[in-house]
Parts: C-alpha cells; structure tokens; sequence
C-alpha cells in the first residue's frame, strides 16, 4: 500500500460532498462593504458573487452579469434573469447601485472605497462634496446596469471581482439596523454557498445555495470549517489524522509531509515582501549610496533558501511581480552581493553624510520568519559594513503605528494585489499614496504613474511600467526581497481546488470529491 | 454573619472598581494604533472610526463612558469583529474556558486524592518516591512544551493504531479529555503533594489511634476517618486552583485550537482590540474577585472564628 | 542577630544538610547559574555567529565537510550528450545542479522528494515549472533549499501545452555536506584541504546555524537574570512594604493591606500581558525591563501579607518593648529584630518565586511577547524550538530541560527550606 490510511475520513465525505477545512481565524468582518482581510474574502468568495468573477488563468467569466461591454468611459453590464438571492428574489442593478452608494457613504467608514475611484465623480461622493446621487451609475432597469467612468481605466472589469463591489440589497441591509453580517441569519447570500451555521471563534458551515444561478456546477453539498486555529502545527496535526482536507505548510512541517508521501503542491500568492527605506528629512537613508550599499550586502539566495526557507518563495530584484498582466517579459536576474561596491558606496555615504553611519532601526512584525530575516540582517550588515542594525520587533498594530508615523529607518513590509493590474503595486510608491510609509517622492515616478492609469492596455503602457521599474531600481526606492510562495497539503480525493492572487482564496466553488482515487 | 457579608461584598465592588481603572489606565498606555491597517486608512474612514467607538472623546469622558457602560453590562463593540458586541464574545467565549477549567478541575482533584493517598499509604517506599518524582516533574516543564508533546504523542497513537482521538477542537466530550488533562496537570500536581503531606497529618492524629484501638476495620478507618479528613485542606484550595485553571487556560486554548476567552484574549492582544480587552479583563476580575467571595463566605459559614476574628 | 534567631538559621542550616534532596536542589541551582555565569569562558563561541551551512544541525563533535568555492554556486555547465535528468557536478548542501534534455516537452516540473516517488502524486516537495527560453538543448535547475546532508529524489515531469504530465523520470541523489570556503577563512592552505572537520556543536546549531550550546548559556543568563532580579525587586520591596504596614498597624495597616489585596486581584497573566505591550518597547529595546517591571507591579502583595502578618506577631514580643523602650528607632528595630526572624520565610517565598518568573517569561516567548533578539532566552529558544520538535527535536529539548532542570532545582531547595522551617518554628513553639 502506497500511503497510509485511516480507518475513517472525517476530512471528506463521498457521499454527502462534504469537505472539512480549517480557518487561520475567525472571519473578522463578513460585511462586504467593509471587510479588509483575507479570511473574510474567503468565505465572502463562497457566498457571494460580483459582477464578473476569475475563471482558471485569472480570466475574467461572468458573475450576476452574463454579458458586458466596455468602451472608453462607458461600462455596461447585462445580468442574469436567474441570478437570485437566497431568499429567491432576484438580484438587480438597484442592488449593486445601493451597495456602492453605501460603501461610499463616510458614515460606513469603508476602508476599500478607494477602490470605487474609478467610477465617475466616486472620489467626490466620498468626499461628501457630491450627493450620492451622482454617483456614475446607473440602473436603466432590473437587469441593466450602466457605469460611467471618471477616464478610460484599463483594468475596471477585474476590480469589479472585488468584494466592495459586491451586490447589497437594501431591504435586507436596513432590516438588520445596523447589524448587518454579525450572524449568519444577519447576512443575505447569492453565491454558490450560504453560510448555514457560525458558531462564532468556533466553526462555520457552509452549504450549497440552491437558489444560486450555477448551482447545477457546485459538486459539494457543503464545506464545515470546525477548526479555527493559527497554529501551523495543530493544522498539520488536524490534516494527519485526516480531520481536515486542506492546509497550508510551513518549512517546520514539510519534511513530516514528505515522509508521510502527502500531496504537496505550491503556489505563488502574489505578493511582494520588501524593505522600505525612511525618506524622512534627517534620516541618513535618504543618501542614495547608502540604501546602495545595504541594498549590495544582502544575498537574496541565501535569505530565500537557507533563512525564510519557505519553499515556493522566490528571490526577486524587481518591484513588480512577473505574473502581472501587462509587463514586458524580463529576466529577473538576482544580483550577488558585491561586498567591495558595498564598502565603496559605504565611503560615499559616509563622506556625503559627514559622518559614520548611526545605527539604524530595522521595523519588523514578530512573526518567526521576521525576527530570522531581522537577525540575518543584522549580522550580515554588521559584518560587511559594520553597520548596527537595532531590532524593533513590534506586534501588528504597533508596527503600524510606527510605520504611519515614520518611526524608523529600515522597514520588512509586504504588499498584496488588490486587482490583477500593475497599477496596484505602481500606486504604492506614490508620494501621495499612505501606504508608502517611507514617503519616497519622485516627480517623474508620480507623473508615469498617472500616465499609466489612463492608457489602454498596449505596449505604451507595458512601456510605462517598464520606466517605473527602472526608477525605483535606480533610486532604491524600497529594495524588493522575495516573493512568498505558499506550499500545502491536499486531500489526494479533493480535486479542482483553485488558487486564487486576488479577492478570496483557496477557492473551493468548483471542487469536487473523486471517490475513485485512492485515497 | 449578615454584617459580614454586607461587608465583604462592599470590599468585592471596590475592588472591581479598582480592577476596572487598573485596565483602563493601562489600556490607554499602550502604544500603537488600534485603527490601523494593513492598507492604510484615509484620514476621512478614520476620523469616522474615532467617532464610532468614541476615542475622539477627551480621556476622562471616555473613562466616566467607559464606566457608565460597564455599570449597564455594556462592555461595547469589537474592534476587530466588527459589528460583534464585547458582550457577545464574552458570552460565546466564557462558557468554553470555564466548561474546561471545570473538567481539568475534577482531574486534578480526583487525581490529587488517588495519586495522594496512594503515595501516603506507601509512604518512603518506591511507589511514593515515584509518584513525588512524576509530581515533581511535572511543574517543572513548561505548559506549552507539555501541551504540544501531548499532541503529538496522541497523533502517532492514532496513526499506529488506527484510534482516532481527536487532535484539537472543541465540541465532544472526547475533544474535552486531552486539553483538560494538559490543562490540570499543574494543580494535579500542587494538589497531590498537599494531600499525601495531609493524609501523613491524620495517620499520626490521636483520633485514628483511637478508631484503631477501638478495633474498626481498616477499610473504615481508610474511609471514613483518614479520607474524610484528610481531603478538607485540599478542598480549601480549590478556590484558588479555579483561578488558576480559568486564566491559564491561553496555553491549552492556543495548543488545542479550543474557542475559550483566553485565546480569544491573546488574539485581542495582538490586534489591539481595546474593547475586548477591557471587557475580558474587567469581566476575569470580577469572576475572580467572586469566586474568592463566595469561598470565602463558604468558609465563615463553616468556622465560625474567620467571623469573629474580623469583626473584632 | 540576637540568640534566638541564631539558632534558628544554624538549626535550618543543619536540616537542609541532612536532606538529600534539598541538597541536590541546592547544588544543582549552584551549576546552573554556574553554567550561565562561567559558561562562555569554558565554551567561548560567539552566540550570534551565524552558519547557513550548518542549519538546524543535530548535535556533532565535529563534522566533516567538503570546501567549496562560491563561484561555483549559481552557474551551471551543461556536461554533453545528455539523455536523461542528472546531475552537472557532484552534489552538495550548498547547491544541487541538474540538467536534462529537452524534448518534445512544452515546460517542466521539477519536484524534490526525501523518499522514493511511487507516483505521479507523489513527486514530493514541487521546485519549480520551468520552459525552455532559448535555442539550448538543455536546461537546468540549481537546488539550494535548505539542504540537508542525505539522500534526495528529484523527479522531472515533462508537461505538454495544456500543462497535463506526459510522464516522469526520477534521479536519486546524495548530497555531502559542504562549506564555502570563504567561511572558513581562519585556516590556511584551504586550497590543499578539500575535506575539513567543522569545529564541534555538542548541543546542536538552530534555525540559523548559531552554536546551541553558545546560545544556551547566553539565553540563561537572561532567564536567570529575570527568574532573580524580578522576585528580589518584589519581594524587597514587598517585604518593605509589609514591614511598615504591620509596624504603624492602624488606619495605615488597613488602607495599605486594602490596597494589597487589590493588587492581588487583579488577573495576573491578563495583566502581565496587558503591562507588557502597556510599556511598548523602543527600538533595541529587549522587552526585559518592561517584564521586570510588570511583575514587579503585580506580585509583591504576597511577600507583603507574609511579612506583615509576622511583623504583627513579633511586634508585641518582650524583646521588641524592651528595644523600644531603650529608645530605638523604628527602622531599627525593624532592621535589627524583625527582619531576621522574617527572613526565612522570605527566602521560602523567593525560592519559589524564581521557577514562577522563568515560566511567566517563558509563557510570554510563547504568546510571542518575550525577549527581542538579539536577546534570547531560555523560554524564546523553546517557542523557537516547539515547531521543529519532531524533525529537528535537539532545539527544543535543550533549552525546556534547562528551564525544567531550574524549576526543579528551586522547588526542591524551597520544600527542603520550608520544611526545615516548619520543623524549627513548631519546635521552637513547644
């Protein structure tokens, strides 16, 4: 017998099409309106759906609309006539023109609303300097729904997958005066799914939505979550002896799994970890030959392979992640530390800044990966350039805190794609932009950017990207490090599990039992 | 016995009172940004956040809010749950951790009087110095190292013989055994140690010299005698063994993937969520501060001198 | 030191002797801070050293390792006449290069196993999916992750358009341990030593390749440091407290004991984490002091209850009116009375305050609030330790047994001081 079995399978059931998972933690916030984390988008991706959603490839198929046009400014949507509530009645335009409405109302405190901007006079309505009733959208009838834009916006249809965009339907939204989505019955669904039970910190079930549109495609009656928990070794734990069917791996973990010949698979998520420098007046990171020389010391190889050790993580020198659509194809080359540049740049520095180089402060979360990267750091600087590095190990909120306030010289800080566009990581070394706690400033950086959001996909823009790239790499504007892999465990009879960059993920819609295999 | 409970219970508000200000005096010392994100929020959302849970107060407002809330059981809204109440949580939370506390409780006194007895009954031979070492060592390793060994030690019993004993979770009874089991092991420990140095207390005490000179048989005298009085000091610490177990339950809640309040604590911790950490403090404290109450009273009930020695 | 209280230490004194597991307690508190005090002078390895090449290493006495040359790492030389997945030089732990020829295949999964494949879903760890680029006959893959001193099988899956497996081939492969010679810049005529022993971790190396047992006694002397300092400051300043309380008795005693007890019952773990992110931490800071200072705030009522209740007995005693009366002062006579007498059972509360601070900082390494590195200690090398305990379990039994081993020792030593006490006390009764 190849693999081992157990005697039953609480993971997986053939017959009922019942999955078991478990969850990092309690989804924190199931109002699409306002949720912000991962763990709400995986359940929000199950039990509802948007205007469009990502088939295989991160191609764009229909969600409640069945067919759409978009040319220039104007975006118009056709939706389904059996595209349904749980509750049976239909989804309409109304629905969508209200959840957008709502999202952009101040008093919803929506931290995405952002990510309506590119509706017409959106950022206006915001602002409160506009009644919602200006809103570009509009709600010809029942089935119609026709947006204006504010300009010509190239990836608009993949934003419309975001969970912002989700469809609310008034009625149901004002019924539960303001407690909308704090329990299952509190939530209307028109997704492949509906949240049946959520016994909250502890489990959740979900069950196929009888009334959703393709339910004739959803193969799995239910999936129940009755594990919520963090710890990467009590989910191996739960996976072993076959309580679970699905679970993500750690390097800890990964050498029990290979001994016990589990289905291992790997996945890029995404997204970009980095170190951000402090351009702060004052900061001695704002002499370009120091970020050079620090930037020459690190040997990316050695931090993926033998400090992260993550498998599936890559080494990256550039800003934008390969899988984005768009960019023109490159090698992405990982330079060799060069100690004797380094020390070059390092006197430089030193001569600019008329003096040694103080010590500096490296911000991290204190996550195990984040000190062992930090203590790397650390001494790796130290040795090469005899730079100091201070730890400041900070728990979430904390870090935050400092990173907004700019309470630091050196910071590991990690980015994930909200839409599937380069525009979504251009926008972060905007100087304007919040997220980019260093507050780098480049002028003809900020200009290419805002030339990019207009122009129609094509090799201007390709074009564009490709000189945002080399800016940041000339100036170091951050020093890209890796991109994270996730590698996990599957369940050998669980089949089409989808990995998904944006929005929800993993992606259980359209899985399916194959009580053929061998287990 | 009136005068005296009135009084302790005067003594019991104050001191929820004081555990309360305690909280939030600290709570507002902590530094970080509770409104933040991992993508940063538009000055505009924040503003509105601030005036949603009232931080846009001056701190004394918040502080008479605060109070003025909790004297209706209003402990307020979650930070991180969003649209979920304090109250709700502590509601949802609770019932796990004390539901676990009360099962790793009765381990531990049930094992305390068997394992205690046992070793008195032997006592300076083997079975005693065994029993001491088992006792001494485990206080002597730390509760999460003990929990994850435990775990694992079930998973390979599960993977060798097919058994399949539930890893974490919470729910059945079954899932209740192991976690309880970690969770007790340190009063076990405390308490078994009490109750052989207590049983050794009777053996030599006139009154089973005299059951035995009377000719009682020995079952008897091990029974009614020697147990029945035997186990009395080790009782006397239960009201402090609860506490213990209740709030040390972080450990065994993390290990276990077990939904209780103090995992649910270390979770509000790391994301700063000030509500639910108010709320679950204040709430422990009183718990707390209750338990001992009532132990207390129980105590005045049955000797009379606590009584008298404190109205004096 | 009056009469009384002479005999009393020299009876203690003579009970502990007697008792052999006191003794053994009390000797092995003594190797223990020994261990941490003159640990890095018998064992002067640095604790920060880092050695990529030795990660997670099990204890050795020296192992031998093959020189390598940087250059070497990164480029690949494709041997001629290919035919199937092998290896482009001898394999090592700093990289394993392979090579195959492209046919008809569309791309590539390259997969990573540590035991035989026996299917198509059972390739192991997954590496990469690679596609020839360029017009070259071959392609090649360097395998640098986290490798390990064994037996590894790599399986090539050649993948059409459509990405669906037409078949794979298996190559197993041995790795010997090997060192870049850069590391090892202290020996001389490296270019005629190909092999070399790498000096010895009795203990092990970590997640980073740092000395164990370097890191055991570096991480001690934080536990210690805050399993002694922490119970001195509290008990001291307890006892002081306790001491006033009890000697001014009164309006004072009730407000100061009313206070005590509030202290008392406020929750302590919930607190302790709660003063911990309270006090946040600068940059560089280590998290020690913010800790001392927690349970500095919450535990001293206990010493206080102790030493008041005792102060309160002894303050009617004859000798203390006698002294009064001879017109000393109250500190004096707290000084030069009381406090010896009380002593011993402070030195009881701190024997057994000592394992109670070493599992508090521990319990908050798990919680992810301890110590901040650089700075380690024996509780953060467990936390670090628990997630490899079954593949790599050297990191986490070392630093739990030397926690286990110092809470035993103290209990040990405080029930033999105890007793001994209770003996004294009840004799000295009758």
């Amino acid at each position: 017998m190849p693999f081992q079995a157990w005697a039953v399978n609480h993971a997986l059931d053939t017959d009922t099409h019942t999955v078991q998972l478990a969850l990092s933690t309690e989804p924190p916030n199931l109002n699409s309106l306002t949720s912000t984390d991962s763990v709400s988008f995986f359940v929000l991706l199950h039990t509802q759906e948007g205007l469009l959603s990502y088939g295989d490839n991160d191609t764009l198929v229909g969600g409640v609309a069945e067919s759409w046009q978009m040319d220039g400014t104007q975006v118009s949507f056709t939706l389904r006539d059996n595209a349904r509530w749980s509750d049976g009645k239909p989804v309409t335009a109304q629905d969508f023109l209200f959840a957008w409405r709502t999202a952009l109302d101040r008093a919803t405190a929506s931290n995405y609303a952002f990510i309506l901007y590119p509706i017409k006079n959106a950022e206006k309505v915001h602002r409160g300097e506009l009644p919602p009733t200006a809103l570009g959208v509009y709600a010809d009838d029942d089935r119609h729904l026709r947006i204006e834009l504010e300009q010509p916006t190239a990836y608009f249809l993949s934003l419309t997958t975001f969970a912002t965009y989700y469809p609310l339907r008034e009625d149901f939204y004002r019924k539960q005066q303001g407690r909308y989505a704090a329990d299952a019955d509190k939530l209307l669904y028109n997704g492949a799914f509906i949240l049946s039970q959520w016994t909250h910190g502890a489990s959740l079930v979900m069950e196929k939505n009888p009334q959703y549109w393709n339910a004739a495609n959803t193969k799995l009656n239910s999936i129940r979550i009755p594990h919520i928990t963090n710890d990467a070794n009590t989910l191996f734990n739960l996976f072993q002896s076959s309580e679970i069917a699905f679970t993500e791996l750690s390097r800890e973990t990964l050498p029990q799994a290979l001994q016990q010949r589990l289905y291992i698979q790997s996945f890029l998520n995404g997204m970009l970890n980095y170190m951000e420098f402090n351009f702060r007046e004052e900061s001695p990171l704002r002499n370009h030959a120091l970020r050079e020389a620090i930037s020459l010391v690190i040997d990316r190889q050695s931090l993926v392979n033998k400090v992260i050790a993550a498998p599936g993580t890559r080494p990256t020198a550039h800003f934008f992640p390969a899988w984005l659509p768009g960019l023109a194809p490159t090698a992405n080359a990982i330079p060799a530390p060069d100690i004797g540049r380094a020390i070059t740049a390092l006197h430089t520095a030193e001569k600019e800044l008329g003096m040694q180089v103080p010590p500096l402060t490296l911000l991290i979360y204190d996550t195990p990966s984040a000190v062992r990267q930090a203590e790397y750091l650390q001494r790796v600087l130290q040795q090469t350039l005899g730079i100091q590095l201070i730890i400041d190990k900070q728990i979430f909120k904390q870090k935050l805190a400092k990173l907004n306030s700019g309470d630091f010289d050196l910071a590991l800080s990690a980015w994930g794609p909200d839409y599937n566009d380069p525009m979504t990581f251009a926008d972060l070394l905007v100087s304007s932009n919040a997220n980019n706690h260093g507050r780098y400033r480049n002028e003809k950086y900020d200009n290419l950017v805002m030339q990019a959001a207009t122009l129609p996909p094509g090799a201007a823009r390709t074009d564009t990207f490709a000189a945002m790239q080399t800016i940041i790499q000339q100036d170091i504007a951050v020093l890209p490090l890796t991109e994270p892999g996730i590698i996990y465990v599957q369940n050998r009879q669980l089949q089409n599990v989808k990995r998904s960059r944006f929005g929800g993920d993993p992606d259980f819609r359209h899985a399916y039992i194959d009580g053929q295999h061998v287990p | 016995m009136l005068n005296y409970t009135l009084k302790r219970m005067a003594t019991g508000l104050i001191t929820i009172w004081f555990i309360a200000s305690a909280t939030f005096l600290a709570m507002h010392m902590v530094p970080g940004d509770p409104l933040a994100d991992d993508k940063a929020v538009p000055p505009e959302i924040r503003a509105a956040l601030l005036e949603y849970y009232g931080l846009d107060q001056p701190l004394s407002v918040q502080y008479l809010r605060f109070f003025n809330n909790m004297l209706h059981g209003d402990f307020g809204l979650s930070f991180t749950q969003k649209n979920r109440a304090v109250n709700d949580i502590i509601r949802a939370h609770f019932p796990v951790s004390a539901m676990l506390g009360c099962v790793a409780l009765l381990f531990a006194a049930g094992g305390a009087m068997v394992w205690g007895a046992f070793a008195a009954r032997f006592h300076r031979r083997w079975p005693d110095y065994l029993v001491m070492a088992i006792v001494v060592a485990s206080i002597s390793v730390p509760g999460f190292v003990f929990a994850a060994l435990a775990q694992i030690a079930v998973l390979h019993i599960n993977q060798r013989f097919g058994t399949q004993f539930p890893l974490a979770g919470w729910g059945t009874l079954q899932q209740m055994l192991l976690p309880a089991l970690v969770l007790g092991l340190g009063t076990m420990a405390y308490m078994t140690r009490l109750m052989r140095s207590s049983m050794l207390d009777v053996q030599q005490a006139q009154y089973i010299r005299t059951a035995r000179a009377k000719g009682l048989s020995p079952a008897r005298i091990f029974w009614v005698h020697k147990l029945r009085n035997a186990v009395l000091p080790v009782l006397s610490t239960l009201g402090p063994a609860i506490a213990a177990i209740t709030t040390g339950g972080f450990v065994v809640e993390t290990v276990f993937a077990i939904p209780g309040l103090g995992r649910y604590f270390v979770q509000a911790v790391q994301q700063l969520d000030y509500t639910v950490i108010m709320g679950t403090t204040v709430f422990y404290g009183s718990f707390l501060v209750l338990m001992v109450l009532v132990v207390d009273l129980l105590y005045a009930l049955v000797d009379p001198r606590i009584r008298l020695q404190d109205d004096r | 030191m009056d009469e009384q209280t002479g005999n009393l230490w020299r009876d203690v004194r003579h009970d502990i002797a007697h008792n052999p597991s006191a003794m053994a307690g009390f000797i092995l508190m003594l190797l223990l801070v020994m261990f941490c005090v003159t640990g890095k002078y018998v064992w002067p390895v640095d604790p920060a050293a880092l050695d990529l090449t030795q990660i997670s290493q099990p204890p050795h006495l020296g192992l031998k390792t093959l020189v390598i040359y940087p250059h070497d790492t990164q480029k690949i030389t494709a041997p001629d006449n290919i035919h199937s997945l092998q290896l482009a030089e001898p394999a090592h732990t700093e990289a394993v290069k392979l090579v195959w020829p492209i046919n008809d295949a569309r791309s590539f999964a390259l997969y990573r196993h540590t035991l035989p494949p026996s299917g198509l879903q059972d390739l192991g760890l997954p590496l990469g999916i690679l596609s020839p680029t360029t017009s070259s006959l071959t392609l090649g893959y360097v395998d640098q992750l986290l490798l390990e001193n064994r037996r590894y099988f790599y399986s090539l899956v050649s993948l059409d358009n459509n990405g669906k497996p037409l078949g794979y081939q298996t190559l197993a492969v041995d790795v010997a341990h090997a060192t870049p010679a850069e590391n090892l810049r202290d020996i001389k005529n490296i270019a005629q030593t190909p092999v070399y022993e790498l000096p010895a971790h009795p203990f092990g190396t970590d997640k980073l390749g740092r000395d164990l047992l370097a890191r055991l006694i570096e991480g001690g002397r934080t536990s210690l440091f805050i399993g002694f300092v922490a119970p001195l400051l509290y008990v001291l300043f307890g006892s002081l407290y306790g001491a006033m309380a009890g000697y001014r008795g009164g309006r004072i005693d009730t407000a100061m004991m009313a206070f005590a007890d509030f202290v008392i019952a406020l929750p302590f773990l919930l607190f302790v984490i709660l003063l911990r992110i309270a006090f946040g931490l600068g940059a560089g800071d280590s998290g020690i002091h913010a800790l001392l200072f927690a349970l500095l705030l919450l535990s001293w009522p206990n010493s206080a209850r102790l030493v008041r209740a005792q102060v309160l007995q002894l303050r009617n005693m004859a000798y203390v009116d006698a002294a009064r009366l001879q017109g000393a002062s109250s500190f004096y006579i707290v000084w030069r009375h009381m406090l010896p007498n009380v002593l011993p059972s402070i030195l009881v509360t701190l024997s057994f305050a000592v394992p109670a601070a070493i599992f508090t900082e521990a319990f908050l390494s798990f919680i992810g609030l301890g110590v901040v590195p650089p700075a380690s200690s024996w509780g953060s090398m467990c936390n670090e330790g628990l997630s490899t305990l079954l593949t790599h379990p050297h990191e986490l039994l070392f630093p739990a047994a030397f926690i286990s081993l110092t809470v035993l020792s103290f209990n040990l030593f405080g029930d033999g001081l105890r007793d001994a006490l209770d003996v004294q006390t009840r004799e000295a009764r009758q």
